[in-house]
């Protein structure tokens, strides 16, 4: 680990401006994945701006009928929300099949939406990695890529997001709201937040630098019968070969979005289109172009049968 | 104590608290957080410094150079040890690889350096500093590319080929017969502490505070290593977070921390990273193993082949997977043989029940085809398969074998007779529920074993021997032994395990420790006992040590007496004088496997666990139910879900990290439930027991594999069965 400097930030703007000022400057929220990388020597950052005193962390209702969640509620907290159990069934359970129970406590909103990939590659600092050392080459292309993704990825990169509530929280077409270093703020759908890898695989949101999410805000209450079915090779504790996240709505239409598969979380609304038609013609879309390895390509086979498990279930 | 002729009725046999299901007698240190951990002991001695180790980032080659200026020059450095300024080291007996690599590098992660600073932080970001420019050489690293290449390789114990009879001719002309090749994945020991180790010099003498199964072969090869005499070396054991047979031997901790100790003139503390653990250390290797069983059409085997291909290091080690082929069923005509291929992976040795943990990994699928293939029930198959004697030298007979009663009485209590033969039967809701069954078989290992045991005016019976606990109950069978042996309750008694100061014991692995050790602590009591009797003036032939008191004809003195004047001491060992040789000491047991395969995703969920074991005397049900179900646990990993990922390219385990390596969680651990047969073997010692912790894997994930098979008529060979080797013949959806 390199030796950095820390401060506490006072006001949300004023940690932003702050990371603008510094060279390598990181947030710390949760820290479940922030110390990891930095005890491997993944994440150097020479300064870090902790944000868990910025009060941050409470679940409000919007005036659209939506709830605003903080940028620093925690994961156990946010899936505990009566609120959010009741109407974004799926958040909560997204959530509640993510990690332990332990880094769940700690874990916070907007440091889920950043957690990096679990590519063993990049957790191997000897190896050429292009998302932790750009330009020096992936070494998960022709290697150990049972986990990694089968759409979405470049010659550059085939990592997955390996987040699953930003799975949940894309199917509820989620806002993020972030405050910039000058003290603006915008609003981020959550579909143009994670970026794909192309060939600046290093670079994985739209976030400027020095720009600290706030918030994520979720429009009112979709309806419908939610679903989150993670498949994993042990019942607790692991990442997603495949996950779906899913809203099904009486008459059979629906909103779909995959975890497991892709450098973010990846829904189609063309996809959806065909979701009273049943799972075969929605993988069809959403998962044209994929180009798995030998290793991975039964993550295709499998996304389709996981949803038409879930599209097989009664709706509400 | 020499130990030849069976044993006859002894104290031992009164059961008043061996045999009991009693408490770990060290529980409430371990579960209040006070047991003493190496790298936790930081009381032992003053001013410890911190160690990193530096893994070498290639896995064949050489160093070209290494710039150690910037680490040198890092807050709080004290020393850097490399191969270039460490001196001259010799390698231990039990090592395949160096411990300290350089300039030559013989696996991904040798140890290549270690950096000592006064904190640990600041020894890890130095380590981070050390510029090493490798030329890396061509290695081979995929068991497939240079089977054909593989040489015969036995061990001491084992030759490599065993046959009897014509396997060729007898296999050709059976009426029924099954050809198939099964794999099993390189492994991780995956235990929760890390090898760490604590080394601080005092002028040419080493103490060693560190984690170890072995202690005497440990001191041996740290004496060897670094080139003093083993008098010189005092290594301390007593407490151990998991081994599972990775710390049966000196590693890079203990030897880095040595060295470390000496360049920096203090003492030095170093613990393996997790990172570094899975190509640092050693780990069970992978196989391919080719099964022929030729059989008459009412299911009695004539033929049975068994051929084991593993690799590892040059100068390593086969993984004998065999072993248990050459001595489970019978069979007039038989083959077996052990192959193996020099890989340039990270050393293989041993792991829980190496050689038949994977071995029954293939065979007992193999049995379960070919029962399918008969049209029996695979557990009339076995049984009708049983034999008394050593099948390939008749004139040895088992000591105790009770094979098929643990099958029978399995499939009552398990229920299988409800079971359908027939794959794909059974549903529950999204769930295809399949049952299986696999026969255990353990050797059951003797080794010599000493103590010494001490009585104090107060009745205090102290028992001291190197013997460790790995978690598996030493402490407390011991206690119960000595406690049995003197007649006094366990409160009365201390244990004091792992110091090379103690007479050297059997140790931990191979299931040898528990019968071993607690023999050479009766040995010892029998003379405490004698020297009780002499000293209160009783007769020793008839002398009763019950409650505190010893009894002789109409007098009745206390225990303490004895001990009023000066402390009493006696030491002993006990030796095995061929009793094993005659007869052919092994564990039995069978394994029951209920599972659940999700239609839809192929993901496998077990739903119950029964093991039943008959494996002589049971000293304490409750530890050795611990050991069975921690057993059944990680045959339950090996069945489904662990693989060290081989990068063929860069020659390492990828996954090494407890992220990418997964092992089961209690999510995916069902009910177990454990049986032990009623046996006492008085062949194996006068404790009449044998070992259990390595009987509870072997099976265990050929009998979750036929279970699978039961559940979706999908018959997987190569282990780990992960739900990508189903998918495709899963049944459709909705």
């Amino acid at each position: 680990m390199k030796p950095f400097t820390y401060e506490r930030a006072a006001s949300p703007a004023e940690a932003a401006s702050a990371a603008a000022r510094q060279p390598d400057a990181r947030f710390i929220a949760g820290g479940t994945n922030l110390l990891d990388l930095m005890k491997l020597q993944i994440e150097t950052p020479a300064h870090l701006i902790d944000v868990n005193g910025l009060g941050l962390d409470k679940v409000e209702p919007t005036q659209d009928g939506g709830l605003r969640v903080g940028a620093l509620v925690r994961n156990t907290d946010l899936a505990a929300d009566a609120r959010v159990r009741r109407d974004y069934a799926v958040l909560s359970r997204a959530l509640l099949s993510g990690a332990s129970g332990q880094l769940r406590n700690r874990a916070t909103t907007a440091g889920n939406l950043l957690q990096r990939t679990r590519c063993p590659y990049f957790y191997d600092t000897n190896m050429a990695c292009n998302k932790r050392r750009p330009g020096s080459g992936c070494s998960a292309l022709g290697g150990y890529s049972r986990q990694l993704a089968v759409v979405g990825g470049s010659d550059a990169c085939i990592a997955t997001h390996p987040s699953d509530m930003a799975v949940a929280m894309r199917v509820l077409d989620a806002t993020v709201e972030t405050v910039k270093p000058q003290g603006a703020t915008r609003t981020i759908p959550i579909a143009d937040f994670h970026r794909l890898p192309g060939d600046t695989p290093e670079i994985e949101t739209v976030l400027e630098r020095g720009e600290l999410i706030t918030a994520v805000t979720l429009p009112k209450p979709a309806g419908g019968t939610h679903h989150y079915r993670k498949v994993r090779d042990r019942a607790s504790y692991a990442f997603a070969l495949v996950s779906v996240a899913a809203i099904v709505q009486p008459d059979g239409s629906g909103r779909v979005a995959l975890g497991g598969v892709a450098p973010k979380p990846w829904r189609s609304e063309d996809a959806e289109a065909e979701m009273s038609r049943g799972a075969k013609p929605v993988m069809a879309k959403l998962l044209a172009g994929a180009k798995p390895t030998e290793e991975n390509k039964f993550k295709v086979p499998l996304a389709e049968r996981a949803l038409a498990a879930v599209l097989a279930e009664p709706r509400g | 104590m020499k130990f030849d002729t069976p044993a006859a009725t002894n104290p031992i046999d009164r059961l008043k608290i061996v045999g009991q299901p009693l408490d770990r007698i060290e529980g409430p240190l371990k579960t209040t957080g006070t047991a003493p951990y190496a790298y936790e002991r930081h009381d032992v001695v003053p001013n410890q410094a911190y160690g990193h180790v530096l893994g070498s980032a290639i896995a064949k080659g050489r160093i070209a150079s290494m710039d150690l200026a910037a680490a040198k020059a890092a807050p709080g450095v004290l020393a850097i040890v490399t191969a270039e300024n460490a001196g001259k080291l010799g390698k231990g007996e039990y090592n395949t690889a160096k411990l300290l690599g350089g300039p030559e590098i013989e696996h991904y992660h040798q140890a290549v350096a270690l950096v000592v600073a006064e904190t640990f932080e600041q020894a890890r970001h130095a380590a981070e500093l050390i510029k090493v420019q490798y030329a890396p050489a061509k290695g081979a690293y995929d068991l497939a590319a240079p089977r054909d290449k593989a040489k015969p390789a036995g061990t001491d114990d084992e030759p490599a080929d065993s046959a009897v009879g014509a396997f060729d001719g007898a296999f050709a002309a059976a009426a029924v017969t099954l050809d198939a090749t099964y794999t099993t994945p390189d492994q991780a020991h995956a235990m929760m502490e890390p090898h760490a180790s604590i080394a601080a010099w005092d002028g040419d003498k080493l103490s060693l505070w560190t984690s170890n199964q072995m202690i005497a072969w440990s001191v041996g090869d740290m004496a060897k290593t670094l080139g003093i005499s083993k008098d010189k070396i005092h290594l301390m054991s007593p407490y151990i977070g998991g081994g599972f047979g990775g710390k049966l031997w000196v590693r890079a901790d203990a030897v880095m921390a040595a060295l470390g100790a000496r360049a920096a003139k203090r003492p030095v503390k170093v613990a393996l990273q997790r990172p570094l653990m899975f190509n640092n250390t050693t780990h069970r290797p992978a196989t391919i193993q080719r099964l022929r069983l030729g059989a008459t059409k009412d299911g009695t085997i004539t033929a049975i082949g068994h051929d084991s291909w593993s690799g590892d290091l040059p100068d390593g080690k086969p993984e004998t997977a065999v072993m248990q082929t050459r001595l489970l069923y019978a069979g007039a005509n038989r083959l077996t043989r052990l192959r193996l291929a020099v890989l340039d992976l990270p050393e293989g040795n041993s792991m829980r029940a190496p050689g038949e943990a994977p071995g029954m990994m293939a065979l007992e699928i193999a049995m379960d085809e070919m029962a399918e293939k008969l049209g029996l029930d695979p557990i009339e198959f076995r049984i009708r398969n049983d034999t008394q004697v050593d099948p390939e030298k008749p004139e040895r007979s088992f000591s105790q074998r009770q094979l098929t009663e643990c099958l029978k009485t399995g499939a009552e209590r398990f229920g299988w007779s409800a079971r359908k033969a027939q794959p794909k039967q059974a549903r529950d809701g999204r769930w295809l529920v399949g049952r299986g069954m696999a026969a255990a078989y353990r050797g059951s290992p003797v080794i010599k074993s000493g103590a010494r045991v001490r009585l104090d005016a107060k009745g205090t019976v102290t028992v001291e021997t190197d013997m460790t606990d790995i978690g598996t109950g030493s402490y407390t069978i011991i206690a119960q032994t000595a406690a049995e042996m003197m007649g006094v309750p366990l409160d009365k008694v201390v244990v004091k395990l792992g110091d090379s100061a103690f007479p050297v014991s059997a140790g931990s692995g191979g299931q040898f420790g528990a019968n071993s050790a607690t023999a050479g602590v009766y040995a010892a009591c029998v003379k405490l006992r004698e020297a009780v009797t002499g000293k209160l003036g009783l007769n020793a032939a008839n002398a009763q040590f019950a409650d505190g008191q010893v009894r002789s004809g109409e007098r009745s003195i206390a225990l303490a007496d004895a001990a009023k004047d000066a402390e009493l001491v006696a030491e002993d060992s006990i030796e095995f004088g061929g009793l094993d040789k005659k007869h052919q000491l092994s564990t039995f047991g069978a394994h029951f496997v209920e599972v659940g395969v999700d239609a839809a995703t192929a993901e496998v969920r077990i739903r119950r666990m029964l093991a039943v074991c008959a494996a002589g005397r049971i000293l304490n049900p409750k530890s050795a139910r611990s050991q069975v179900i921690g057993a059944m646990t990680m045959g339950a990993g090996a069945a489904l879900i662990e693989e060290l990922a081989v990068d063929t390219r860069h020659g390492f385990f990828v996954n090494h990290d407890l992220v990418g390596y997964e092992v089961p969680v209690h999510a995916d651990i069902p009910h177990q439930e454990v049986i032990f047969l009623d046996e006492t073997d008085p062949l194996s010692s006068p404790m009449k027991a044998k070992g259990v912790g390595e009987l509870g894997i072997c099976g265990v994930a050929a009998a979750v594999a036929n279970a699978i098979y039961n559940a979706t008529g999908v018959r997987v060979r190569d282990y780990p069965i992960t739900l990508d080797k189903l998918l495709e013949k899963m049944p459709d959806v909705g």
